[in-house]
């Protein structure tokens, strides 16, 4: 859609969707946001199109995000990345997680693949995803607190001497 | 256990990542393990789901769940694998992994851009060039000047990133060969990979981890007399690798212990997220090199090269023949290597040539604030996937707008890959449980992060 197209049409255009969700465009990328609901129906739909290699599967805690422009709703948000062999396309999943209920189905049964990665983010994020197989940590040791790639988990530092020095 | 966590997230306990013995099996656990997600069909996995019930059916008294590492040679640094033999025969695998965890995504988020190249060119230490060129591409992507480098800055990187899989395929030779015993393999592929990074210590300074591909170009030009050593290098190449195809292509003792070892089939190496040599080994030509080309990886002529039986063996064969692939690619580079800047002329990324500095106030300022403050990357998320030596390397970046990422995260090939073990292992021997691991080629500075 270009500018003159939006100032031309008095009727609002309805917004671009596909596999029922809404789609955007991330710097040319491809991204479709399904609700937590309609998550695995969406990737179901993925799979049937051809996207059966999931590449990637992580989180980001947008809790501490400083734009407020582009920051979402929710806190937190797993992303899929996934690819078409066959079109030679790819596709990123964003999906919202809300802090108190942090669950999320999960992929295991279309995307075996995923089964380490879940861990990760669960290890990570504490992120529940219900349907997993072994929901454990996976880099962090079996007995650990916190989840350390939430926002709010500190980072461990040895005192500069310089203070107020921009860390 | 998994019930007990699901209950109460964020409490976990300890011997929850171990495999558990057979009379606790669940028929999830073992589906997983087994992998019967994919062999089985959905009525058989329905029964499974329904009992308690082992498809394999061992008693347990004839059964052993025995540790291999995280300290031991063939494991390739720390990986720890939980085996369960009944007598020498392989029944379950569960690879567990975390010895080698340094939080290098939370560390990248602590880092500026500027300074995040030092921090993923660690992750795989064995093509730290793709780490970086990876994470940079991710950068100007976001940038918005990932079409503006100039010609040589994108063809020193393609020719770098082509000598690093050389390396790091050459050391996956000696390390392959030691692990299946051709000891003698070790010493070459080392002296072979020795070559090619002393032309890296030439032209970075450093051996590894050179942090040399930056966003928005390269930190220097290539050195004088860069063209005659890697000349030297691809002369010399080639008269070695029929050598080691006299060592071990052709010998029968290796080809016994490689083929039909660790066999995985496409539809499981596509559903496990298998990427790299391993999808290749199957017969499923994905590179992205040719599929989704990167860089001018669509202007130079290479063959995708592909097994049939998806054994250790192929993926052997693959990697040794990757080998020759690169060297094809390096003599076009040489070619056609254009002459110009190796970086961008933005002044919001690149820091002012080092004789500005000593006439130029300005110039001395600006390249002060570039290298204690870093640079300020517009708000946005990217994915960018490249094929480094072991597969899809990713980087996933979400920017707030500050000069540091929010959010840092790789997708670490080996990290995904290490999932065919269990897989590739099932009902094979002890002893090629070294030559599979060994023909997955893991590092273990990716797999942990």
């Amino acid at each position: 859609m270009n500018e003159d197209s939006a100032v031309t049409n008095h009727a609002p255009e309805p917004a671009p969707t596909r596999y029922g969700c809404h789609v955007s465009d991330s710097r040319g990328q491809v991204v479709i946001h399904p609700t937590r609901d309609n998550y695995v129906a969406t990737l179901k739909a993925l799979v049937d199109d051809s996207f059966v290699l999931c590449s990637d599967l992580t989180a980001v805690d947008y809790s501490a995000y400083a734009s407020r422009v582009g920051k979402p709703t929710e806190r937190f948000e797993v992303v899929l990345n996934l690819i078409s062999l066959e079109r030679r396309e790819r596709i990123r999943v964003r999906v919202a997680v809300p802090d108190a209920d942090a669950t999320l189905p999960s992929a295991f049964d279309l995307y075996p693949g995923t089964e380490a990665m879940e861990r990760e983010v669960f290890d990570m994020f504490g992120i529940t995803f219900t349907g997993h197989p072994d929901l454990s940590r996976i880099l962090m040791p079996e007995d650990w607190n916190g989840h350390p790639l939430r926002k709010d988990y500190a980072i461990g530092r040895i005192p500069v001497q310089f203070k107020g020095s921009p860390s | 256990m998994t019930d007990l966590i699901t209950a109460t997230p964020g409490a976990t306990a300890e011997g929850n990542q171990e495999m558990r013995p057979r009379s606790e099996l669940t028929a999830r656990e073992v589906m997983r393990e087994v992998g019967s997600v994919l062999r089985m069909t959905e009525s058989q996995a329905a029964a499974l789901a329904s009992e308690n019930v082992d498809p394999t059916e061992v008693p347990e008294d004839q059964s052993m769940i025995i540790n291999m590492g995280p300290q031991h040679p063939s494991t390739h640094g720390v990986l720890r694998l939980m085996l369960e033999l009944q007598g020498e025969r392989v029944l379950r695998c569960k690879p567990i992994i975390g010895y080698l965890h340094t939080g290098m995504e939370k560390t990248g988020e602590d880092l500026s851009f500027m300074q995040g190249g030092t921090n993923v060119t660690r992750m795989d230490y064995l093509s730290p060039l793709n780490n970086e060129l990876v994470f940079s591409m991710a950068v100007e992507k976001l940038l918005g000047i990932d079409g503006e480098l100039p010609e040589r800055a994108v063809w020193m990187r393609m020719l770098l990133s082509e000598l690093n899989r050389m390396s790091s395929h050459l050391l996956f030779l000696a390390t392959n060969g030691m692990d299946i015993g051709a000891v003698s393999m070790m010493i070459y592929g080392w002296r072979e990979r020795e070559e090619v990074l002393r032309f890296f210590q030439k032209v970075t300074g450093l051996r590894m981890n050179h942090n040399f591909i930056r966003p928005g170009g390269l930190a220097a030009d290539l050195p004088a007399g860069w063209r005659d050593d890697v000349l030297e290098i691809l002369e010399r190449l080639p008269d070695r690798l029929a050598e080691y195809d006299i060592l071990m292509t052709e010998q029968p003792i290796w080809r016994e212990r490689l083929q039909g070892v660790g066999v995985i089939t496409a539809q499981e190496a596509v559903a496990l997220g298998a990427t790299g040599p391993i999808l290749r080994s199957t017969g499923v030509p994905w590179d992205l090199r040719r599929d989704m080309p990167y860089l001018r990886y669509s202007e130079v002529e290479f063959d995708v090269i592909v097994g049939s039986y998806g054994d250790a063996f192929d993926r052997y064969a693959i990697r040794l023949n990757e080998i020759r692939e690169s060297m094809k690619i390096v003599r076009q580079i040489l070619d056609r290597m254009p002459s110009g800047d190796y970086r961008i002329q933005d002044k919001k990324v690149t820091p002012p040539p080092r004789a500005r500095i000593d006439e130029s106030m300005e110039a001395l300022i600006h390249h002060f604030k570039i290298f204690t403050e870093g640079f300020k990357v517009p708000e946005g998320e990217v994915y960018v996937g490249i094929e480094s030596p072991r597969g899809e390397i990713g980087c996933y970046i979400v920017s707030d707008g500050s000069s540091k990422p929010y959010r840092i995260h790789m997708r670490a090939p080996s990290f995904v890959n290490i999932q065919c073990l269990p897989h590739m292992m099932r009902d094979g021997l002890v002893a090629d449980a070294v030559a599979v691991i060994s023909s997955v080629d893991p590092v273990l500075g990716e797999v942990d992060r």
